[in-house]
């Protein structure tokens, strides 16, 4: 790390999410029931530098597609702090004047079947942006920049005219890839853009992101809870349980060196396709139900490491040998 | 060792409007007791179907229009409905992909495996009750007996898929078809039931037959693996030789597209194109259009499956004429 | 940027498509579409079609009058279907009376649709308070018989404009069956919303930017029209009868212009005297309009419907 760093292009402060899940009014009056939250993200911090790329992990329910959609709007933060580029989008959705901000950030999801209007052509898909925001204007100038995108995409001019139904699911990510892009934003928010798509289909819209990213120096938050993939295109890893990030470092020293339990119990899990012979430790347990939550720490009844004060305190994030662990084994040098 | 089941020359083909389409060509295999063979491929490969084929579950407009299945040294393919209804599940149990509809959401677990029991076997109810606790309790669920007064609701995605495993080995089936057991769970509930069904295999001297898309689950728990891609199987072989050292240029591709957990970051392997539909696959060997060893012969021939190495492999480039 | 592919592209694409394949390979759809249309030229066009002029006084000729059907022993060929007590030609009557009971059939699920369509749209895709409280106007919509309400509406304006003239009362009559028909669409239409509300391209849309309305009028609109297309060709049927039993009633369309619920009430009242023709003909014909346009869309919703292949 420089001392002296530029400042980051998405910084995350304190972000938190409480859904209401409550039964209806009536129902929870005549049956006494105490209306229930679910904390989806509960104070999650980090920054993402320009040109890098921070990969959130975890298992589902975690909360990581929360805080991709509390990113660009589409969720609002019950509490914290969301800046790009220094200015609060919070407020600046909040207050509608949120046009020059949504030019700069873009989503692209996980379904690709989903994720294209079935029946408007590519060419109306990828433009919607340039139309919505009025950077372009004419027919003529339109199909031109459209053509543009989807070369730089890896796919023809002649798609334009076709309907999402032709294409397949790789193509169809490489559309949203090439609306994406329509903007020129600055910060990518990609939500499991390929845990939908087969093994060599990833590869080829994985490179084509990595290529993207260069080319334009484009900021990405990839969210996935394919590990091995994270490996790959992230500079930066945070790994979540529960609404909360408990690790937070850089990619080597996180898969090389992982500090906390969970971080670790995860890399143990992935099968090992190497076949190194590494003996795997699954863990017991199930998934923590989100709708109650352990008290304490969020991991502590699957944590080999759990002492007292783990079910009683919740961990907060700091910094300990160089990387962001939320653990009191780590903090008290309990971990082996 | 006699195996126990022999899929010869099986072919499947979907009739619609547009004419006849082949979506399962030619494809051979066996699996001996105790072995799990795990079939890879991307989707529309044509793996599910071949499971489907197997326990009889096409669906029209699918039907099996070449080959032979043969269990146990008698042939399936052309059994009769009810003969094949009472194979089903006493021979050759199946579980799915989604854990959440395998599972009648109204009927207790308990009910739905002393059901199940009950139909294969001539136990009594209290038997089969004793036999669905002994399930549930091999299958790693604590607290059997009190938890077959459960609904399906109750139990989450690992326990639910570890019932529906209860489920199909219920009547005791010396064949296992998974159809992606754990492509709907979460990494760390993956590792445990791919450790169960290892045990279970083991313990039971039970033949799997594992359906996946992801190389990950193979390299874990199968034997042998084949390696499917256009309806046909491109190769076969002992999982590690066709992990470490593959044969087949799609099989290299594949294992160079996977992301690694070691060893630096490089650029992933990339096979440029797609799978072909199923009415567009070219002549000769399906993969050529992609291949980036593609020969004359490859154009006009298609390849049958030959030795490569320790596996077998459905290409040219294995053959005695091949160029260098 | 045009929104859709160019006409000739559609049109081609159409006839190749399923749709028009399980048209031709179904004999009753092709029937049904077959008798529709004919009704509906014969309709259309009736005043050029039509043998006679029915409701043209200066042409009616009452030494013609109560004549049967050119089949039976005192009928005559100019008359097909026989005449009623003034002398007008039934067949002629029949035209002229299903072109204002398509007519009112149409426009009001004309109406209907673009009231439900918009409720349901709205109710769907914004959901919370508004969903609620148009799902309970739905409801006690649908707490009302048809008819009753019809003739409520109508009472009241009859009412309200006692000198009405013929063009009012339409307006009335069609707001009156509209009135208790918009509901299966907003139903309908909401739950399509709400499932397209989930999906990401309506995400990617507000990522974007875009307005709720605009993502509501060029999103979500075009992908929830396929139900709404089948519930409108059987609503016709179902619009085209209620008008019939509200002018057989007395209370549907002005005794000038009569529709084919007029001409049966005004038959009804001869057949016991033996002239059977002047209400059989005219009720057969509401009969094969309405179970045509019902097959039709029976046959439509199951061709759009995937899972029933």
């Amino acid at each position: 790390m420089t001392p002296l760093m530029a400042s980051p292009l998405v910084e995350v402060r304190e972000l938190s999410k409480t859904f209401d899940v409550s039964a209806p009014w009536l129902a929870r009056v005549i049956e006494r029931r105490a209306p229930q939250f679910v904390h989806a993200v509960d104070g999650v911090s980090f920054a993402i530098q320009r040109g890098q790329t921070l990969g959130l992990v975890g298992e589902s329910g975690c909360g990581k597609s929360t805080v991709a959609r509390l990113l660009v709007g589409l969720q609002t933060p019950t509490s914290g702090e969301v800046r790009l580029d220094g200015i609060d989008m919070t407020q600046a959705f909040a207050s509608g004047q949120a046009g020059t901000l949504r030019r700069r950030l873009q989503m692209i999801f996980q379904d690709p079947y989903a994720s294209l209007n079935p029946r408007w052509t590519v060419a109306d898909i990828v433009a919607e942006p340039l139309v919505e925001h009025g950077l372009l204007s004419g027919r003529a100038a339109l199909r031109e920049r459209v053509a543009e995108l989807l070369a730089a995409v890896g796919l023809s001019a002649s798609d334009a005219a076709k309907l999402p139904h032709q294409f397949s699911g790789g193509q169809r990510q490489r559309i949203s890839i090439a609306r994406a892009l329509a903007s020129n934003p600055e910060f990518l928010v990609c939500d499991e853009p390929t845990s939908a798509l087969d093994v060599s289909v990833q590869a080829q819209v994985l490179n084509l992101m990595q290529e993207i990213q260069q080319r334009h120096g484009l900021t990405y938050l990839f969210i996935s809870h394919n590990l091995a993939v994270v490996r790959h295109v992230a500079d930066q890893v945070g790994v979540m349980v529960l609404g909360r990030i408990v690790e937070l470092a850089d990619r080597r020293t996180l898969f090389s060196r992982p500090a906390h339990p969970y971080t670790r119990m995860l890399l143990d899990s992935i099968p090992d396709v190497a076949m190194s012979g590494r003996v795997r430790q699954p863990v017991q347990g199930d998934l923590p139900n989100p709708l109650q939550p352990p008290i304490g720490c969020s991991f502590h009844p699957r944590c080999p490491h759990a002492n007292e004060r783990c079910r009683v305190e919740r961990p907060a994030l700091q910094a300990i040998g160089g990387v962001q662990v939320a653990c009191h084994a780590a903090e008290e040098g309990r971990l082996p | 060792m006699q195996p126990l089941l022999e899929v010869d020359r099986l072919c499947v083909e979907f009739t619609t409007r547009h004419g006849s389409l082949r979506a399962l060509s030619e494809v051979s295999f066996g699996i001996a007791p105790g072995e799990v063979l795990g079939i890879v491929g991307e989707s529309g490969a044509g793996k599910s179907l071949t499971g489907a084929a197997i326990i009889g579950l096409l669906q029209p407009p699918g039907r099996i229009s070449g080959g032979r299945i043969v269990y146990d040294g008698q042939r399936i393919d052309t059994l009769p409905d009810e003969a094949m209804r009472r194979l089903r599940g006493r021979q050759i149990g199946s579980i799915f992909q989604d854990p959440m509809t395998a599972l009648n959401p109204l009927l207790t677990i308990g009910q739905q495996l002393v059901e199940t029991i009950r139909t294969h076997l001539p136990l009594s109810e209290s038997e089969a009750v004793a036999r669905a606790v002994s399930l549930l309790e091999e299958t790693g669920i604590s607290g059997a007996a009190q938890r077959l007064a459960q609904y399906p609701h109750q139990f989450s995605g690992g326990m639910r898929q570890r019932v529906v495993i209860a489920l199909a080995l219920a009547a005791g089936p010396r064949l296992l078809i998974a159809d992606e057991p754990t492509t709907a769970l979460d990494v760390s509930v993956q590792a445990q039931v791919i450790a169960l069904l290892k045990q279970l295999c083991r313990d039971r001297g039970m033949a799997v037959m594992l359906v996946t898309h992801d190389m990950g689950v193979i390299a874990e728990a199968c034997d042998r693996v084949a390696v499917m891609y256009a309806g046909r199987i491109v190769e076969i072989g002992p999982v590690r030789d066709v992990i470490h050292s593959p044969a087949h240029p799609y099989a290299i591709g594949l294992m160079g597209a996977i992301p690694s957990m070691s060893g630096e970051r490089e650029r992933l392997l990339q096979i440029d194109g797609a799978m072909p539909r199923l009415g567009e696959i070219p002549q000769g060997c399906a993969f050529h259009p992609r291949c980036p060893q593609a020969w004359a012969r490859c154009r006009s021939e298609r390849p049958e499956l030959m030795p490569a190495g320790a596996s077998r492999a459905a290409c040219w480039l294995h053959d005695a004429g091949a160029p260098r | 940027m045009s929104q859709a592919a160019s006409a000739p592209g559609t049109l081609r694409r159409f006839f190749a498509g399923d749709l028009w394949h399980s048209f031709t390979h179904s004999p009753t759809a092709m029937v049904a579409a077959a008798i529709a249309f004919i009704c509906i030229i014969s309709a259309t066009f009736a005043n050029v079609l039509a043998p006679h002029h029915p409701f043209d006084l200066a042409t009616l000729e009452l030494a013609d009058s109560r004549l049967p059907p050119a089949w039976l022993p005192e009928g005559r060929a100019t008359y097909l279907l026989g005449t009623d007590d003034q002398g007008r030609d039934i067949l002629s009557a029949l035209m002229y009376g299903a072109r204002i009971s398509l007519l009112v059939g149409f426009a009001s699920v004309l109406v209907s649709m673009l009231v439900g369509v918009a409720l349901g749209l709205l109710s769907g895709y914004v959901g919370g308070k508004t969903d609620g409280f148009l799902m309970r106007v739905c409801d006690v919509m649908l707490s009302f018989p048809a008819i009753l309400v019809a003739l409520l509406i109508d009472g009241i304006g009859r009412a309200l404009f006692p000198q009405s003239h013929d063009a009012l009362a339409y307006a009335v009559l069609i707001l009156a069956i509209s009135l208790t028909g918009w509901v299966p669409y907003a139903r309908t239409v909401r739950g399509s919303a709400m499932v397209e509300r989930q999906k990401e391209y309506v995400q990617a849309a507000r990522v974007i930017g875009v307005a709720p309305l605009r993502i509501m009028r060029r999103h979500v609109l075009p992908n929830v029209m396929g139900p709404v297309m089948v519930l409108a060709t059987l609503q016709v049927a179902t619009a085209i009868l209620i008008e019939a039993t509200l002018s057989f009633l007395g209370v549907g369309v002005p005794p000038t212009s009569p529709s084919l619920g007029t001409l049966i009430r005004v038959g009804n009242d001869f057949l016991f005297s033996g002239e059977w023709w002047i209400t059989v003909f005219p009720g057969a014909m509401l009969v094969l309009i309405a179970l045509s346009v019902n097959l039709l869309g029976d046959w439509l919703r199951d061709a759009l419907n995937p899972g029933s292949r």
